[in-house]
């Protein structure tokens, strides 16, 4: 898929098929989703069959024309919006699907091996997957290691490893092993996997309203029929008055008046907001998870790669009394060289004497279990590693143990991690590791604040070391030596008080955290479990991301909100504009209500309708990209908006309908 | 400039009592535990009801003590030339009317389309009428009261029978015994002789109607009931004898209106919250003061060929006791709050006066009816606090509570009916002899006659534009119905949000929540007023109010 | 059935407590500290005949005596009433006409109280200035100096509302006693 290809939103490619589909989209079946627009084409279609009536008959035939194109171009203007904010997703549905139609698995049964399209793969099947072979069904290894280019998927080109067990197992179809072999079962039946589940997400076919789109289509479908008693009374009324008003300019009236603007973009504006988490890289498997970010209060995230880099780096060397520091320092030098993560790699750059070692030296390498590195110089066996792991090495000197607990302890307290370094039965020292915060990221956890949303930091070290980073990094909270069920724990605590929770996470014993949380971002990379449970992917494996999905998650219910005011305000113009047109024949003196000073009624009418037809054109690149959303405190937020959309809701019109007005008696249209 | 000192004394002066009460009527209808106990038990004993109810128990219960207000005046009122205390021997009424008087006083409208001193005998005005102005207003509170505690968030919205005792009870009955005690010190007539016969100084017979006022008229205004002991009401000499009379008058009109929505704040624990709501609602009403005051300073039309002096203003239809700023000041207050008396006649108001008062009751929610304005106020938050909410980026939430379809689809339904209710059988009366055949005026002030009648009776505020021949069988049945759509509506809609309300999982609230205690919820609020509550309108009032305004020479 | 009889219980409660108690409470307050005006505020002759009550309009129309507003209900104390006239209406300037015609003044506006009827018809009370409009005329038909009717009139000339209403405006009754009683009417002097 095609995410680091920034299509603007105008390109031509996409306005030619969406001009298409808004003639598509006239089908009654399709409006009938869209009360509001649903009525807009049943009183268009009301006043061509009025039209018609009066071509035979005789009429104002221009004028009703006039009238009849453009509530026709109200509808094809939403039709339009709508079409086009499905066109990114058909462009990069249409590429995902080519992608599938290829697969073809190797299906594994017994001894046997036969090459099946992968249609055929039930859940429970094995196949092997070989070097240049593409994934043919989501899945877990259970066999081999394998490098996996899941560019397809993601993007990102870098290839990733994927073995069976732990927490890196799940595979997805589409991606393409480059190198090695792997096994595979698959755990999706055919049309429910993660590829198809993108398909349809993107392209927004299985696009359900979500719950504030319900709500928002039940209150504009309630204006609408508000509206419609005030419009429809008023024959009643004019043949109180003596006079009639003809029936294209009521429904003109009407038109103008039912919130037609907000929801000819409404589904531009819920899909425009899930096109731009997926552009962002993060998969939201249902509009309602993109809604439910935008109300998050409590963020819990991991330390390690959110908060602070992923990796701790080497600060300080602190020998112990009696031992040179410079001694100390070679020694951790000498020791790292066969460490080669970059905590190891740190240390030899901390201290800053190159990567030369001895003649006849043999390296030691670091490995999960040990926790140990070190050299062998002869018999001098130098070693460093964690202070417990070093420790029992060796029965080593008391009055040293104690020192180096000092140290260690020290070292915790300020947030850093201590390793030890011996050299045989000699305690030098100690290192201290440390956490880097990334920067800039205290000034986003005060921009969370602002906005009211509490950030709870996540990780497994000890609380002492927990509370310096909490500290350094400015999150509010912390949860240390933190499992899975604590996580759980406290993602349950904060719902109870009424809180809604995010988080991230990849591992299997993440899922029941995941499923807990009202948003809960899985990392591609994870565990198919994990994936299954969230509610978003995160295709980058990112973490920090949930902070700007939470910011996107806002500004669709923004978007929606100031298009909704912008829509309502405008309704007083636009009687302004036509009331006295309609009224001044039954009471001259309401010509005084023509604030704007419309040269005819005639006009006067048209302005607005045309007005309300064209403002939708107008408005959406608003709606697809979204209102500015910068993070600032509720009540800051709601004056910006209202002042904007609210306060130019009731100018705009006034301004535009005039102009229109302008340019229409200027023609000679009315 | 006495007009501001008036007005600022009025509103102030009430505005500031209101506060005292507010915190009274808190503690009366909803008694913290160990508050009010005695009074608790007793009114539960007298009920024989304690139980703890949800929205549909509370609203059942209401409904039928509603039900019996409605049968026993009826049959009071039709039976009255049968029963005791008719001193003039006022005799049948028709049915409709009957109907129609019921179903106005049951539903706290007070429409009349009698003429008390003509035809309702002491005890129908009493026990009928007086009575209802008591219960209904104590339904009122007792409604807002519930609505609050499901707002607060509570396990049960209380008892109806216990907070309905607590209504008449605690709060009116206190207050409507100092008021009238203080009207009858300033010279109301409180009597149960009949008509007074005088032989004028030029030797005609004069019949005086006269009765026990000053009770009937103290729970009148109290209760933002309105019903006139006489027919011409409040603009009766001996229903208002004086300046001052009146002036109390308009504060009995104000005061438990305002205080409703102290008692709201209180019962929610929020009166910041209720400092907003209070602030917009005062926020009209000095609109529409400042308006009807200035139009009416304009003289009478009808005049204007003619050797009359134009300095003082419209004075047909008004006493001149209750000086300039009294009538249309009146007219303002009384449609604020669906109190429905009348200090000034309002079909003579001038055309853009008349308007005022009708967008007052378009609106139903600045003050509003005792308990049921504060009620419409809320469908207005909901429908603010909707939009707003989807504007600071959040699911909207109103304290805590998740605005969603069900409430949003609640909220604009009962907005929708009052809309519908004015205009639809406007609209009926307007097209047909129905409505044209009984109105008086010519041009679009007639139709603004029609248009007055049904806003009335949906707002439930009982003033009228009483050139209007109301008195068919018509007009008695089409506005008892839309009484009593327009009164229970209301009611039941708002209980229903609060009850899908409480079954939610209440949110908490941040600095990312809305916040509703600030002016910019207070402008949100008052926008949303307009555009839903007095857009709608718009059309009607420029074929009526406004083409006449602009047709005069 | 339980809430129905719930129902007539707070009924019998609301009916017995805020009907029979609180008015029979009020009215006896009533009777025992204001029994004058309690009772419509009458005004009785010597001999307990009553002439009216001082705060109800009745109809003057010889010119000896001061005019009241106009009535729509004929000064009908047991059926008041406005004209509910809108403002524009045409008949509104046909009887200001009538009565502009009656008050006999031409060319001095008449002060607008005296053309426009009251909400009830019974407003007791003229403005100062349509008292003075009439000065004239009283005082021809009683055959007294004006000065002698302005100076009652202004003696009885009131502000209802104290500094909140700078127009003073005279009880018409309470005038025409006055004038009856201090100037010999044309009938008495006969």
């Amino acid at each position: 898929m095609a995410q680091h290809q920034n299509t603007s939103i105008f390109s031509a490619e996409l306005i030619g098929p969406a001009i298409r589909d808004s003639f598509n989209k006239l089908d009654p079946r399709q409006l009938i989703r869209n009360p509001v627009m649903f009525t807009t084409a049943s009183v268009a279609l009301l006043a061509t069959v009025l039209l018609v009536r009066s071509i035979i008959s005789g009429g104002d035939i221009a004028f009703e024309a006039q009238i009849v194109f453009w509530l026709w171009l109200t509808v094809l203007f939403g039709n339009f919006a709508e079409a086009l904010a499905e066109g990114r997703g058909k462009a990069q549905a249409a590429s995902l699907r080519s992608t599938k139609a290829e697969l073809k698995g190797k299906r594994v049964k017994g001894d046997t091996v036969k090459v099946v399209p992968a249609s055929e793969l039930r859940a429970g099947d094995i196949v092997l997957v070989e070097t240049g072979d593409q994934i043919p069904a989501d899945g877990e290894v259970v066999e081999g290691v394998a490098s996996v280019n899941e560019a397809a998927i993601t993007g990102e080109s870098a290839p990733v490893v994927r073995e069976s067990g732990g927490d890196r197992s799940a595979v997805t179809a589409g991606t393409r092993v480059i190198s090695d072999w792997i096994k595979v079962r698959v755990t999706a039946e055919p049309g429910e996997g993660f590829l198809d589940r993108m398909i349809s997400l993107v392209e927004g076919a299985s696009r359900a309203k979500t719950p504030n789109e319900v709500a928002l289509t039940v209150l504009l479908t309630g204006l609408t029929l508000i509206f419609l008693i005030a419009v429809s009374t008023l024959p009643a009324f004019a043949a109180y008055a003596g006079g009639s008003i003809s029936i294209p300019i009521l429904v003109a009236l009407f038109v103008a008046l039912i919130p037609t603007t907000i929801s000819a973009l409404l589904s531009a504006i819920g899909i425009a907001g899930m096109d731009r988490l997926i552009r962002f890289n993060v998969l939201a498997k249902s509009g309602r998870a993109v809604e439910a970010a935008g109300d998050i209060d409590t963020l819990l995230l991991d330390k390690t790669g959110t908060i602070t880099l992923g990796d701790r780096q080497a600060t300080d060397f602190l020998p112990l009394s009696g031992v040179r520091e410079g001694e100390l320092i070679e020694a951790a030098r000498l020791s790292s060289l066969g460490d080669e993560t970059p905590e190891g790699r740190s240390i030899v750059e901390l201290a800053g004497a190159g990567e030369t070692a001895p003649a006849g030296a043999e390296m030691v390498s670091f490995t999960a279990q040990t926790r140990v590195s070190g050299i062998d110089i002869g018999d001098r066996k130098i070693r460093k590693g964690a202070v417990d792991a070093i420790l029992k090495l060796h029965d080593f000197d008391q009055g040293a143990v104690r020192q180096i607990r000092t140290l260690t302890e020290k070292i915790a307290r300020t947030g850093g991690t201590p390793l030890a370094v011996a050299d045989g039965t000699r305690l030098l020292g100690a290192i201290a590791l440390k956490d880097i915060v990334k920067a800039g990221i205290k000034e986003r956890f005060a921009e969370l604040r602002r906005m009211g949303i509490r950030t709870v930091m996540i990780t497994g070290d000890n609380p002492l070391t927990a509370a310096a980073i909490a500290a350094e990094s400015g999150v509010d909270d912390f949860l240390a030596e933190a499992t899975p069920e604590d996580k759980l724990e406290l993602i349950r605590k904060e719902q109870s008080g009424g809180k809604l929770v995010a988080m991230c996470g990849d591992g299997t014993n993440d899922a029941p955290a995941l499923a807990q949380s009202d948003v809960g971002v899985a990392m591609n990379t994870g565990t198919q479990a994990a994936r299954e449970a969230g509610n978003m992917v995160d295709l980058d494996n990112n973490p920090t991301k949930l902070i700007e999905i939470v910011g996107i998650g806002k500004q669709l219910l923004m978007t929606r909100g100031a298009l909704t005011t912008f829509s309502i305000s405008n309704d007083v113009a636009k009687y302004f504009a036509i009331l006295p047109a309609i009224f001044v024949a039954l009471y001259p003196g309401l010509d005084a209500l023509n604030v704007m000073g419309l040269s005819s009624p005639q006009s006067a009418i048209l302005s607005a309708i045309i007005f309300n037809a064209v403002i939708i054109p107008l408005l959406v690149p608003l709606a697809l990209r979204g209102v500015t959303y910068c993070p600032q405190s509720a009540s800051r937020q709601l004056v910006r908006n209202l002042g904007i959309y609210g306060l130019g809701g009731l100018i705009v019109p006034f301004v535009g309908i005039k102009l229109i007005d302008l340019v229409v008696s200027g023609l000679g249209l009315a | 400039m006495e007009h501001v000192f008036i007005v600022a004394l009025i509103i102030g002066g009430t505005a500031l009592l209101s506060l005292p009460l507010g915190a009274w009527m808190k503690m009366a209808m909803d008694p913290a535990p160990g508050q009010m106990t005695g009074w608790t038990s007793l009114f539960g004993r007298i009920g024989g009801a304690t139980e703890e109810q949800g929205w549909k128990r509370y609203l059942v219960t209401m409904l039928i003590f509603n039900a019996i207000m409605f049968t026993v005046t009826f049959t009071i009122l039709g039976l009255q030339q049968y029963l005791p205390l008719n001193p003039d021997g006022m005799g049948p009424h028709d049915p409709t009317l009957v109907f129609n008087t019921a179903a106005s006083f049951t539903t706290n409208t007070n429409l009349q389309h009698y003429s008390g001193e003509a035809s309702m005998s002491y005890l129908s005005q009493l026990a009928g009428l007086m009575w209802l102005q008591f219960v209904s207003a104590a339904t009122g509170i007792a409604a807002l009261a519930a609505l609050a505690r499901g707002i607060a968030g509570r396990a049960s919205l209380g008892n109806f029978m216990i907070d309905v005792q607590r209504a008449s009870f605690l709060v009116l009955l206190p207050l409507a015994l100092i008021v009238a005690m203080l009207m009858v010190l300033m010279g109301m007539p409180m009597t149960l002789q009949g008509s007074a016969v005088a032989t004028t100084l030029e030797g005609v017979t004069q019949t005086i109607a006269r009765g026990p006022v000053a009770a009937f008229l103290t729970i009148k205004q109290l209760g933002t009931n309105g019903g006139g002991f006489f027919g011409p009401n409040a603009t009766h000499p001996l229903e208002n004898p004086s300046f001052w009379t009146n002036g109390l008058a308009m504060i009995a009109i104000m005061l438990i209106p305002m205080a409703c929505v102290w008692m709201f704040g209180g019962i929610l624990g929020r009166m910041k919250h209720a400092t907003v709501i209070f602030a917009v609602m005062a926020l009209f009403i000095l609109v529409k003061i400042t308006g009807s005051v200035t139009f009416e300073s304009a003289p009478t039309p009808a005049f204007a060929e003619l050797p009359v002096s134009t300095d003082t203003g419209n004075l047909e239809g008004k006493e001149l006791r209750f000086g300039a700023t009294g009538g249309p000041l009146w007219a303002v207050l009384t449609t604020s709050t669906s109190n429905g008396s009348v200090g000034a006649m309002h079909d003579s108001l001038n055309p853009l006066t008349g308007l005022m008062p009708m967008a007052g009751m378009w609106l139903n929610a600045t003050f509003g009816g005792v308990g049921v304005g504060m009620i419409n106020m809320f469908l207005y938050i909901i429908v603010a606090v909707f939009v707003a909410g989807m504007m600071v980026g959040r699911t909207p939430e109103y304290l805590g509570h998740r605005i969603e379809a069900k409430e949003v689809r609640l909220a604009i339904l009962a907005l929708f009916s009052h809309a519908f209710l004015i205009l639809g059988p406007t609209a009926l009366f307007a097209a047909t002899s129905l409505g044209q055949a009984t109105v008086q005026d010519p041009g679009a002030h007639g139709f603004s006659e029609i248009l007055y009648e049904f806003t009335s009776a949906a707002a439930n505020n009982g003033s009228g534009f009483e050139g209007l021949g109301d008195g068919t069988w018509a007009w008695n049945i089409a506005t008892g119905v839309v009484m009593l759509l327009g009164r229970y509506l209301p009611i039941i809609l708002p209980l229903a949000i609060v009850g899908s309300l409480m079954a939610k999982r209440r949110a908490a609230e941040s600095a990312g929540t809305l916040g509703v205690e600030d002016a910019t919820f207070g402008t949100m609020l008052g926008l949303t007023v307009v555009i839903f509550g007095a857009l709608t309108f718009l059309p009607a009032a420029a074929l009526g109010p406004l083409a006449e305004h602009f047709s005069l020479p | 059935m339980n809430d129905i009889i719930s129902g007539l219980r707070v009924t019998a409660a609301t009916m017995a407590v805020c009907v029979a108690g609180y008015t029979t409470v009020i009215l006896g307050f009533a009777q025992a500290v204001t029994p004058a005006t309690a009772n419509g505020s009458l005004i009785t002759q010597g001999d307990g005949s009553v002439i009216g009550s001082r705060l109800i309009a009745q109809g003057f129309t010889s010119p000896e005596y001061v005019w009241p507003r106009p009535s729509a209900v004929d000064y009908d104390a047991a059926g008041a009433g406005g004209s509910n006239l809108s403002p524009a209406n045409p008949e509104l300037a046909e009887r200001a006409l009538a009565l502009i015609a009656a008050h006999g003044r031409d060319g001095t506006p008449i002060p607008a109280d005296l053309v426009t009827a009251s909400g009830a018809g019974l407003d007791p009370h003229i403005s100062l200035e349509g008292a003075l409009f009439q000065v004239v005329r009283v005082a021809e038909a009683r055959g007294v100096e004006p000065a002698a009717v302005r100076a009652i009139i202004d003696r009885l000339a009131e502000r209802p509302g104290g500094v909140f209403t700078p127009a003073p405006i005279v009880n018409v009754l309470e005038l025409n006693l006055e004038l009856d009683a201090e100037l010999a009417s044309p009938a008495s002097t006969e």
